[in-house]
């Protein structure tokens, strides 16, 4: 089995733009890194598949014997990636819909920045903030009780990490409010 | 025997269908679930019968020829893991039914709880029963889907955000093991479990450990072992007390499951010391790095998720070994901590709703309060750090003397390790009870939550509540009366994973073909 260079090349670029945009704390950029870097593991089953431009498996007769089999293109790859591709998808509609939830969550400054919180309160305290996880939880919080929580670890938490396209002064406004 | 296999699968499915049609009747929903998941027990304690007396059972869905079509397979490795985890599902829908909803509040969206809970069921039994990789990858989605669900479940802004933590690494996992599964397809022409063992040790001994050391990575992530570990404290506390419950006992162990077939299973005949190598330092990390974080935490539920994550090293300890004894302890290790890791979750549970929070600076004197609830907390907490009669201390030994009996420097380095964390585990957990239940409340109590409020919340935990999470733990302490013929049955298990020649020709491929011999092959042109 050898797949052609064409493929690899571009099994491997996907991968690797996937992986790049993964990083990003842009939720936007993550949701299209796992959607770049799926495709590209799903390329990678298909090249698994062998050689290209082999006839599907078809008999006249609708015998298929070990001789044809042979002949004809691997059909089991190709059931798995459709599977693969599938899940992918059912899974990248998730992810939006949880960008959208974060982006309506975290505030109105129009962006999609994932922020840090406070170091503090992640390692050695609560594990959630105050009143999230009781039973008191109310899934109706607005942006105004959410930015509250946020507001004073961006204050002490320091820099936004990775928002690279947004103006130099746009960690400023956390601090104005 | 054989037809009941598809139902462990096809019982929470249709469950689940049936829970998401009666989405405005939450009554009949809730008798939809434990009927199935009831259903599901049932059907894994038959199988675990019908293993242990008349070997592994497979069935091949669809009448297509083995090796190609879905196959599922219960050996008693398979039927025990699933026997156990639907006990857990079963316990942990009874008590959120206890609950009254799903989790916190009146205004999560109850209606999607159950069918969610149910698919999450579903995967759990297609990933134990999987006979080939694909499907296990499938079952693994089936799971992984349900819980970014069930772990966002209402939305708020501390769930989404660790939800969205928890489902970015699920997804890097599932790419990896995806990836893996390309590879190995690529390498091998097959992703059946009865072929992959002869093939991969065919290989050159290079491919074989670059693939092993792929899908032992995807793998890792889902098992929380120790530098793959970061996301599990982070997204659990946060979930509902009973999603947090199912989600410790199953979905890590899912993939230590995975871990063990990869291990011996698959790449059996491939001997590589570096990836055991390997395998010894993760376990050793593992156990002592996640109970040095569980000692650190002043949250309940982020001590207990600690103390998971440590507590997968022992698993891992099994498996670097490899003997049969060794894969025995860490078979019945696995048991007792699904179990042991839902019980003690669930009773966080009962204290979150009894104080109001997991806090530890905030609560205290709970004892004088809910002393059931001490009581509930201290025998599995107990249980847990390896105190004698108990089944963690059965399991640690059993361990312990498979190390002993190995011998050899990483031998013993793993049973220091083990015997350090057993320790280290007993500390943070007692001072975890005192804090809860035994402190000063002078000092600790918040003004919010005096003596008298947290008596009257105690009162308020629901009867249901409580009996879901003493049958938990009346089951993880029975574990400690039938351990005998546990860890012989977790022997047994061991021996059939090993034993690859007659799980091959049990599952049935296309170089094995099971008594008609109609597989074909298509070795000659894909193998190298």
């Amino acid at each position: 089995m050898s797949p052609t260079i064409v493929l690899t090349v571009a099994i491997g670029g996907l991968v690797a733009t996937g992986v790049y945009l993964l990083t990003s704390r842009h939720l936007t950029r993550v949701v299209l890194g796992v959607l770049v870097a799926g495709n590209g593991v799903n390329l990678l089953i298909i090249a698994a598949a062998g050689r290209a431009g082999r006839a599907p498996v078809l008999d006249p007769d609708g015998e298929i014997t070990l001789e044809t089999a042979a002949e004809s293109s691997d059909p089991l790859p190709q059931a798995l990636v459709l599977t693969a591709i599938v899940i992918t998808f059912a899974v990248t509609a998730f992810l939006l819909a949880m960008a959208y939830r974060t982006s309506r969550i975290e505030g109105t400054r129009g962006d999609d920045v994932v922020r840090d919180t406070s170091p503090q309160g992640r390692s050695r305290g609560e594990a959630a903030p105050p009143g999230e996880s009781t039973d008191s939880a109310d899934s109706s919080d607005g942006p105004a009780s959410s930015r509250q929580q946020r507001g004073a670890p961006r204050g002490a938490g320091g820099p936004v990490l990775g928002a690279g396209n947004r103006p130099a002064g746009g960690g400023a406004d956390g601090e104005a409010r | 025997m054989r037809v009941l296999l598809p139902l462990a699968v096809l019982l929470p499915v249709l469950g689940a269908a049936l829970t998401l049609a009666l989405g405005s009747h939450p009554v009949a929903q809730r008798w939809v679930s434990v009927v199935a998941l009831s259903g599901v027990t049932a059907t894994a304690a038959a199988l675990l019968f019908g293993a242990a007396t008349d070997g592994p059972q497979s069935v091949v869905l669809g009448a297509w020829p083995a090796g190609v079509g879905i196959s599922l397979v219960a050996d008693r490795l398979s039927a025990l893991m699933l026997l156990t985890s639907s006990v857990v599902t079963l316990s942990v829908m009874l008590f959120s039914v206890g609950q009254g909803s799903t989790g916190d509040t009146e205004r999560t969206p109850v209606s999607i709880y159950h069918p969610t809970f149910l698919t999450l069921s579903a995967g759990v039994s297609i990933a134990f029963l999987a006979g080939d990789l694909f499907n296990l990858y499938v079952g693994f989605e089936v799971l992984l889907v349900s819980s970014y669900v069930l772990l966002t479940l209402g939305g708020t802004a501390a769930r989404v955000r660790a939800g969205m933590t928890y489902v970015v690494v699920s997804i890097v996992s599932s790419l990896l093991f995806l990836t893996g599964l390309g590879l190995v397809y690529a390498a091998t022409g097959t992703v059946s479990m009865a072929d992959l063992p002869g093939r991969l040790s065919g290989l050159p001994l290079a491919v074989a450990v670059g693939l092993q050391l792929v899908l032992l990575l995807a793998f890792g992530l889902k098992a929380a072992a120790f530098p793959l570990s970061g996301w599990l404290p982070d997204s659990y506390p946060t979930a509902a007390a009973p999603v947090a419950a199912v989600f410790a006992g199953l979905l890590t162990k899912v993939g230590v499951y995975a871990i063990f077939r990869t291990q011996t299973v698959l790449f059996g005949g491939v001997d590589s010391a570096a990836v055991t190598t390997g395998l010894v330092v993760v376990a050793v990390m593992t156990m002592l790095v996640g109970i040095l974080g569980a000692i650190a935490q002043n949250d309940l539920k982020r001590l207990m998720s600690f103390t998971l994550v440590s507590h997968i090293g022992y698993m891992l300890f099994g498996v670097a070994l490899g003997t049969t004894e060794a894969l025995g302890a860490a078979v019945f290790y696995a048991v007792h901590h699904i179990l042991v890791q839902t019980a003690l979750f669930l009773v966080v549970g009962l204290v979150e709703r009894a104080a109001g929070t997991t806090s530890l600076r905030r609560l205290g004197g709970l004892g004088g309060a809910a002393p059931g609830i001490a009581l509930l907390f201290l025998l599995p907490a107990l249980n847990l750090a390896g105190i004698p009669p108990f089944s963690g201390f059965i399991g640690k030994v059993a361990l312990l003397r498979a190390g002993a009996e190995e011998g050899g420097f990483s031998s013993w380095v793993l049973i220091v390790a083990g015997v350090v964390t057993s320790l280290l585990t007993l500390y943070a957990i007692s001072r975890a009870w005192a804090a809860t239940f035994w402190s000063g409340r002078a000092t600790r109590l918040d003004p919010e939550v005096s003596p008298e409020t947290a008596a009257a919340r105690a009162h308020r935990v629901p009867p249901a509540m409580v009996a879901a999470a003493t049958g938990v733990v009346v089951v993880v302490t029975a574990l400690t009366f039938v351990a005998g013929p546990l860890l012989d049955l977790s022997n047994g298990a061991a021996e059939d994973t090993l034993d690859v020649q007659q799980y091959s020709s049990v599952v049935g491929g296309l170089d094995t073909p099971p008594a008609d011999g109609s597989g074909g092959t298509d070795s000659g042109e894909k193998a190298p």
